[in-house]
């Protein structure tokens, strides 16, 4: 089998890898993104709202055009990207091996000698168990997202979400805008956990924030899916409170209880990690470059604790302009002032009452870093 | 039942793929050529792709992106094809799953 | 309560995080009025100001403020504020009547001289109103921005219409 050498791979075609692949390629490197999707983006093509954010961020523009702005960008770097295309294994020397399927063909087995690698593999929704949690009708928010918004098809028509977060919020609002009816959102803590505004647009709707309730089971029809839903009070320790059971008419349950960091290929490599509540999960160390405990291994967006769309971005701008310096196409010192810039507005975005732990929490990690690695392991 | 998006203030929702026909448990049903078999299947009313092997539960759309599977289903005789990250193809043939092949009463 | 513990605006929760334009601005005709409480990481609506009227500055979670004096009430920033936060409100609309403009992000988008139900911050209707407008240009990218006709009683609390549920839009 033959090995194609390349400079940098991108694993995860988002906004981080796309935004990575861009730094880089727009400094000659030559790079390849492998995503196991159908289509590149990762979730900004069901992000239909316009987006916060500074004007670096395009903020104003809707996700799906943010999404479009760099695939144009990523072509005219000459970022090639390869879909369909899983990564399987990370080797001891650096090499990748991936399987890509195709439309026409049966798929094969490709392996890729990169010089330097950026995994931006995102995050994955995380689900609550109550009875019946697993009835057809039940589903994440992004799932019920993904069809509203890419397929254009309504998952079902009456709607009950669990979680007042920003994607339980956003999602419910996307949910009208497609058609359906959502029901109530459903809230275990005292307080809506998303921005303000958000919150606003769907209570003018004249929809409900239960907050200190929970789903505590879903009612099912003959067929076994979803024909309602179940809510009860929660007491402070967030346990239902007998008694207080009320049925809601519905025919989807989403789920809307955050995400957790996609760690398969980072942990597969090797990489230093800690566990970080408020990122989410396990996520790995990683310098002011982006660069894990494994050197020639960058990690940028979600998969290095779940934030948003614009972190994600510049982070993996970050990622692609040190993963360009690795391989002698930038200076360091033009590549250390170009990442002072993004910190400065990583750092600007990392603000305010639902910036500042994570931005404490991002500087407590790159510190761990440089306390607990003294040395990096070799990849390439 | 149509489940289908017919406006919307954001997005064009008008169908970019070739309108074709595929048969799921021995009924057609319209999809658009590219679409995932289960945005098809949902527009037209049906939400249950399979059934667990031991205990025969239904089990339907949940993670969307191919992470779960869920959604399998058995397609053209294969089984265990994740239906919501593959595209429908004119003339496609679709049962819906228990355990690891098709549904009995379906089949019939 | 606060918005973060029931979902929306008080007008006291509002009066005492923002500075809402004064009798005398009102008295004058339109002027936008911000309903943005929370220090969030965004600016675009400061751009879309071309009049110089919202100022939000370094850094960018800084909540924006409005120079009444400088707003012309014309409705740009409405349709740009990722949030819709943002109304125009005109007190001296006729003697009777105000009118609020609002983002509406939903299908069916209203048409003028239709009359819908004007809807509070909590999503309760509060009166009747006949649309007076509804812009859509391009440059509003997808965010249609109407204008209801509404007793003047209400200006300070409608801040959308009843939307048409579960039509399959």
């Amino acid at each position: 089998m033959s090995v194609k050498m390349i400079d940098v791979l991108v694993i995860g075609a988002g906004p981080a890898g796309l935004a990575a692949a861009i730094e880089a390629a727009k400094l000659s490197a030559s790079v390849i993104i492998a995503d196991l999707n159908m289509k590149p983006g990762g979730q900004l093509f069901k992000q239909i709202h316009k987006f916060f954010g500074s004007s670096a961020h395009h903020s104003g523009s809707r996700g799906i055009d943010i999404g479009r702005m760099l695939l144009n960008e990523a072509e005219e770097a000459g970022v090639e990207i390869w879909l369909k295309s899983t990564v399987t294994g990370i080797f001891p020397g650096g090499k990748v091996s991936i399987e890509r399927e195709y439309d026409d063909r049966d798929a094969e087995l490709v392996t890729l000698h990169p010089k330097e690698v950026v995994i931006a593999t995102g995050a994955s929704e995380n689900a609550i168990r109550f009875k019946n949690w697993t009835a057809p009708g039940v589903m994440g928010a992004g799932a019920a997202q993904t069809m509203v918004n890419v397929n254009h098809v309504r998952p079902g028509n009456k709607v009950v979400m669990l979680g007042s977060g920003n994607v339980g919020l956003i999602v419910s609002y996307q949910l009208m805008q497609a058609g359906c009816d959502v029901k109530a959102l459903v809230e275990a803590a005292p307080k809506i956990g998303g921005y303000a505004v958000h919150a606003a647009k769907i209570r003018r709707a004249g929809v409900p924030i239960l907050l200190r309730h929970t789903i505590i089971e879903a009612k099912t029809g003959q067929d076994g899916s979803v024909c309602g839903c179940v809510t009860a009070e929660v007491n402070e320790h967030f346990a239902p409170i007998p008694g207080t059971e009320e049925t809601i008419d519905c025919d989807v349950i989403t789920i809307a209880a955050g995400l957790k960091p996609t760690m398969d290929l980072i942990k597969l490599a090797g990489c230093e990690l800690t566990y970080d509540a408020l990122f989410g999960g396990y996520v790995p160390l990683h310098s002011e470059k982006m660069e894990t405990s494994v050197r020639g291994i960058f990690v940028a967006g979600d998969s290095t604790g779940v934030e948003e769309a614009n972190t994600a971005l510049d982070e993996g701008r970050i990622a692609g302009i040190s993963a360009a310096e690795g391989l002698g196409l930038i200076s360091e010192t033009e590549a250390a002032d170009r990442r002072t810039e993004i910190w400065r507005r990583l750092d600007s975005l990392r603000m305010g009452p639902f910036g500042e732990r994570r931005r404490t929490e991002k500087n407590h990690l790159i510190e761990l870093y440089h306390e607990s690695v003294k040395e990096q392991k070799a990849f390439a | 039942m149509d489940n289908r998006i017919c406006e919307h203030v954001v997005l064009n929702v008008a169908p970019t793929g070739r309108s074709v026909t595929i048969t799921v448990d021995g009924r057609q049903i319209e999809a658009y050529e590219g679409e995932p078999i289960l945005a098809a299947l949902l527009a037209s009313g049906i939400r249950i792709n399979r059934y667990t092997v031991k205990r025969h539960e239904p089990r339907g759309l949940f993670c969307g992106i191919g992470q779960c599977s869920d959604c399998s289903m058995v397609v053209d005789g294969k089984a265990n094809v994740r239906t919501c990250i593959t595209p429908v193809k004119e003339g496609m043939v679709i049962f819906t799953q228990d355990g690891l092949s098709e549904k009995k009463e379906a089949a019939s | 309560m606060s918005i973060a513990e029931c979902g929306f605006l008080t007008y006291d929760e509002l009066k005492e995080k923002q500075t809402l334009p004064s009798d005398a601005r009102y008295s004058k005709g339109p002027v936008a009025v911000i309903e943005c409480v929370q220090e969030i990481p965004c600016n675009p609506c400061e751009a879309a100001c071309q009049f110089g009227a919202i100022h939000i500055g370094d850094p960018i979670t800084s909540l924006p403020s409005l120079t009444a004096e400088k707003c012309v009430g014309c409705g740009v920033c409405v349709s740009r504020c990722p949030g819709l936060a943002i109304f125009v409100v005109n007190k001296s609309y006729t003697k009777d009547t105000a009118t609020v403009s609002f983002p509406y992000e939903y299908e069916p988008v209203p048409k003028e001289g239709e009359v819908h139900k004007g809807l509070n911050r909590r999503g309760e209707p509060v009166c009747e109103g006949k649309i007076v407008k509804v812009l859509n240009p391009v440059s509003y990218d997808h965010t249609p921005v109407v204008t209801i006709e509404i007793p003047k009683q209400y200006a300070d609390e409608v801040r959308s219409i009843e939307r048409e549920r579960g039509k399959g839009a």
